[in-house]
């Protein structure tokens, strides 16, 4: 079984990223969108956290990226997907884990 | 939404006048509701609604009445940077007016 | 009617939720009463600042262009706090340049944006007639 987990909600303001990177296990992905795309950005506690969660692939929505004013913000090792990469992920997974 | 029609194409606006899609207003547009209101736009006129269309592409809003008289005083010169020289031009109001015939929404706050 | 000092605290990033344009909208209509008004920004609401947003994508309005007009309401007190910007890995650099023009000195134009830390802004806080919190 292989997750994609998102989050939406800042790193700063909610719980939601730190307890979906205590639920992603190996081989699973998180895709950063909306207000979770704050934790895709550098020189912040999110940033060394997802540098620490070896074996997970993370990704943020370039489009809410953009909106933010944080492309040139984006850490090392993130992949940027476009909403047909963003359907991609979920077709690639075997299901969703959406933390709210 | 009703519609105007000007030069045989159709304009959507809302309940009170004002254009929806402002991307679509051309000065034919403007001349049309200032006609409809019996109106005809001078110079004078077709400065103020330039210069609203410049504050809102810089700004993405409308200014209040406040904002745009001390606006105009600067860019246009202290005689034209008053409510009276803009209330002459626009009797119904320089924000609402204006505005509409700039092809804007309402100002923010304009009641 | 008795000048007051109003604050407005914006606490929330935008686009994500409608507090941050909701803060400015209100800001702007209240510009209309002549009060002292002044807005800080704390935790993720420094967020609103950032230039460069580029919206067209999402679909919603970009509005960070309209916290340039906020010197033309004569609202020229903005705070930022110092711990949010270095908590996010945020300098005033990665903020957009906000300024105000002096029309008493021939238009001079003066920064907006004071970067101030916790404890002043706590300070500052604590003289307000009012808090609007967002």
């Amino acid at each position: 079984m292989t997750l994609l987990h998102t989050v939406n909600k800042s790193p700063f303001e909610s719980m939601s990223f730190d307890t979906c990177l205590g639920y992603a296990k190996d081989g699973s992905t998180v895709l950063l969108i909306e207000d979770g795309v704050y934790a895709a950005t550098t020189g912040n506690s999110a940033a060394d956290k997802i540098k620490n969660a070896s074996g997970v692939t993370f990704a943020v929505l370039g489009p809410d990226l953009q909106a933010r004013g944080l492309e040139n913000k984006l850490a090392d090792g993130i992949k940027v997907v476009d909403y047909e990469g963003f359907v991609n992920l979920v077709a690639e997974h075997d299901s969703v884990q959406s933390w709210l | 939404m009703s519609s105007i029609e000007v030069n045989g194409k159709q304009f959507e606006v809302d309940e009170e006048g004002y254009l929806a899609n402002l991307n679509e207003w051309e000065p034919a547009v403007g001349e049309a509701m200032a006609a409809a209101e019996d109106q005809t736009l001078t110079d004078e006129h077709w400065d103020i609604i330039n210069f609203l269309r410049e504050y809102y592409e810089e700004y993405q809003i409308a200014p209040a009445v406040r904002v745009l008289t001390k606006a105009v005083g600067k860019r246009l010169g202290k005689e034209k940077g008053n409510s009276k020289y803009l209330y002459e031009l626009f009797p119904y109001g320089p924000g609402k007016q204006a505005c509409k015939y700039a092809g804007l929404p309402k100002p923010t706050g304009c009641v | 009617m008795a000048v007051k000092k109003f604050m407005y605290v914006n606490r929330k990033a935008p686009y994500g939720t409608i507090y941050a344009l909701e803060s400015l909208e209100v800001v702007l209509i209240g510009a209309a009463f002549d009060q002292d008004v002044s807005l800080a920004f704390i935790g993720d609401g420094v967020y609103e600042l950032t230039k460069g947003q580029k919206t067209e994508a999402i679909g919603q309005k970009n509005f960070s262009p309209t916290y340039s007009a906020l010197g033309d309401y004569d609202v020229n007190k903005i705070y930022v706090e110092k711990e949010s910007l270095e908590e996010r890995g945020l300098t005033l650099d990665d903020l957009q340049h906000l300024v105000w023009e002096d029309e008493d000195e021939d238009w001079a134009e003066k920064d907006s944006i004071r970067l101030v830390s916790r404890s002043e802004l706590a300070d500052v806080m604590a003289e307000q007639d009012i808090c609007l919190s967002f």
